[in-house]
């Protein structure tokens, strides 16, 4: 996994609540595989018209936020089912950092699995974020995991509250199957007594 | 120290802990064919699976519901037909159990979980799949998880979880003639939001859900994630070690004694506390019909679609109007006055054997006035179902009886809605093109679903006569 330590980035904000993992990348290409590239699916239906064209008023598709590696959306982002194709679209459109006043949380899951932060911030916050982000020319923001803090285009420092483990996952882009083979004593150690105490289970 | 159900099942399987982590040994993790993912990490990590008779495979998400009796011939679809192959060749690789095409127990992971014993209380089950809170209805620990975590748990047995907090639901009163359980989960979704149950594992409590017979539980548990949750859970008592009896990997003997030991310990004490409570009164509820592209846009049968001018929140406002432009339909329209198109009768939510039974009290001497399609669970609820003759009287009323999968519940392996098409469906989400491209979903109970396809409409069935004698 890639680790992320700061990101300087254009930020585009998706002012829609309860944006769904069918929404984030429909069901119909989950059985593509992952080499094609999930760019390509990532928002395509909600970002076509009903004449399947881009869609100026969805903020992704706007020329000013076409490089955006950062997404300032509404509440309950990511809502919906387990698929992490979500995150795959997401991640090979460039995305590596959303910001929420919630997240679906088997969603936010995936997304650490594949280096993307997730992090919340108040309503307020976000809807002030959202209301800067489209009335202002300059769109970038830092983010930096050490320092915990998103800088806005004002140069307003906003700090945020990561996971303890969330935030050295990302640091040092580690892979967590490895992190969790180091305790292969102790699930040992755990299982033996458990399949003990609980014989009917593994049996 | 006094503790609930869900904090006894986390503390049994607390490996380690770390920061706001914990280590948690997993029992079972269930895998479908979008399981790919998974398998593609292991061997690009070079990985090994620890426990393969701890996982256990599906062939549920694009099986074909028509030709079965073809096999994978009867997949036109290459890149569907892949799908079916690609599930059996790596589960085949890593020693894992298939429950695919052709086996006695296949069909949807989550009907099929409980039905074959995998289910059991005061474990802890992942699925590759975010309705595995549908086994909680045993009183487990169950939750979906994506591609990333089930290669974490076939290498490891194990997965980082922070303690969710606790959230007591608790349901009381006799409910209404017709009102079942999606009913309640339903009004219950409507009550407390989409995310009303974000960061919370839920139990479900109270005389009204002690009623429920074990798969209306399921239902019910199913949808929780519906409203966020991170796992639902209602304890297990008679009617749980009855349903599990005899199953095939449910222990028999001196071994069903010694669980059943320990089984009856899974109960919140007394004097546990949550860390929030909700109470629902079921007598207040009546038959619901979700009218948007959210499960929790949802109103009673009896109601109107809701005028988005009246809300005063500008951003919920917004969403109403995008979700009622996309269901083609216009404030305060009554709900009963909505012409259907389709009915879909399926999916891990309602295709068991009672939901069956009910559609076919409801359709029984009549014909349907929609294109209406019948997926059972699993190929024991299809034969059980035919072994009572429902699925005659489906085919008799002009209903499709089609083999065990999910079907147009999330329409990838070929069952679909087309554009504008208007369908009531007994599934669990109504999102934007979930059905099919442009398809437009209406959430409903078996027995609502089954009269719509005698009616064309949604009528409101609390007041059929035979509605007080249906065991719902």
């Amino acid at each position: 996994m890639e680790p992320l330590v700061t990101l300087k980035a254009t930020a585009a904000p998706l002012r829609l609540a309860n944006v769904n993992t069918d929404q984030l990348f429909p069901a119909r290409f989950i059985k593509k595989p992952r080499a094609v590239g999930y760019a390509q699916y990532l928002f395509h239906d909600i970002r076509r018209n009903d004449a399947s064209e881009l869609d100026q008023n969805f903020s992704l598709n706007q020329a000013r936020f076409s490089d955006a590696k950062v997404i300032v959306a509404s509440a309950n982002f990511g809502s919906g089912s387990s698929r992490e194709g979500a995150v795959y679209a997401l991640y090979d459109a460039g995305f590596r950092a959303l910001f929420a006043p919630s997240f679906g949380e088997i969603f936010a899951s995936n997304c650490l699995k594949n280096g993307i932060l997730t992090a919340t911030l108040d309503q307020p916050t976000i809807d002030a974020i959202q209301s800067l982000l489209l009335s202002s020319d300059d769109a970038s923001v830092i983010v930096d995991i050490n320092s915990e803090t998103l800088t806005l285009p004002s140069g307003e420092s906003i700090s945020l509250t990561l996971d303890p483990f969330q935030k050295h996952c990302l640091i040092n882009g580690l892979n967590e199957i490895d992190l969790s083979l180091e305790f292969h004593d102790a699930i040992s150690a755990f299982e033996a007594t458990y399949r003990q105490q609980y014989p009917w289970i593994s049996s | 120290m006094s503790a609930t159900l869900f904090e006894k099942i986390w503390t049994n399987h607390v490996v380690t802990d770390r920061d706001d982590e914990s280590l948690i040994y997993v029992d079972r993790v269930l895998l479908q064919e979008n399981s790919f993912h998974a398998f593609d990490k292991i061997r690009r990590e070079q990985r090994s699976v620890r426990n393969p008779a701890q996982a256990f495979a599906f062939s549920d998400h694009y099986v074909p519901t028509r030709n079965r009796e073809l096999g994978l011939g009867g997949i036109t679809d290459p890149e569907i037909r892949n799908m079916v192959e690609l599930i059996a060749s790596d589960t085949d690789a890593y020693g894992i159990e298939l429950f695919g095409i052709g086996h006695d127990y296949q069909g949807i992971l989550h009907v099929v979980g409980p039905e074959y014993g995998i289910t059991q209380p005061g474990l802890v089950i992942a699925g590759a799949d975010s309705h595995t809170s549908t086994h909680g209805a045993l009183g487990a620990y169950a939750f979906g998880i994506g591609s990333s975590e089930v290669a974490h748990v076939l290498a490891t047995q194990t997965l980082w979880r922070s303690k969710p907090r606790t959230l007591q639901i608790t349901v009381t009163g006799e409910r209404q003639p017709g009102v079942s359980s999606k009913d309640l989960i339903l009004y219950l979704i409507r009550t407390i939001g989409s995310g009303g149950a974000v960061g919370y594992a839920v139990e479900y409590t109270g005389d009204t859900i002690e009623q429920l017979s074990i798969e209306a539980r399921m239902t019910v548990c199913n949808m929780s994630i519906e409203a966020g949750a991170r796992a639902g859970l209602i304890a297990p008592d008679e009617k749980t070690f009855d349903y599990m009896r005899g199953k095939p990997l449910i222990p028999t003997g001196s071994a069903w004694d010694q669980a059943m030991q320990h089984w009856q310990t899974l109960k919140t004490d007394d004097q546990a506390t949550f860390d929030r409570d909700v109470r629902i009164d079921a007598t207040a509820i009546v038959p619901q019909v979700t009218w948007g592209t959210n499960p929790e846009m949802v109103v009673d049968v009896t109601g109107t679609i809701p005028d988005p001018a009246k809300e005063n929140d500008l951003e919920r406002r917004a969403r109403m109007e995008r979700a009622l432009e996309y269901m083609g339909l216009q404030p305060d329209q009554s709900i009963q006055s909505i012409p259907l198109d389709r009915v879909f009768i399926g999916s891990c939510t309602n295709s068991r054997l009672e939901d069956l039974r009910i559609a076919a009290r409801v359709m029984d001497g009549q014909t349907c006035r929609l294109p209406t399609m019948i997926v059972p669970g699993s190929e024991q609820v299809k034969r059980a179902a035919e072994a009572e003759g429902l699925h005659q009287i489906f085919e008799n009323a002009g209903a499709e009886w089609l083999a065990p999968g999910c079907s147009m519940c999330v329409a990838i392996n070929g069952d679909k809605l087309g554009p504008g098409e208007r369908a009531a469906s007994t599934s669990n989400r109504n999102f934007e093109g979930r059905q099919g491209q442009g398809g437009r979903t209406h959430l409903v109970s078996p027995a609502m679903a089954a009269a719509a396809a005698i009616t064309g409409q949604f009528d409101n069935i609390s007041n059929y006569s035979e509605a007080r004698s249906w065991n719902l």
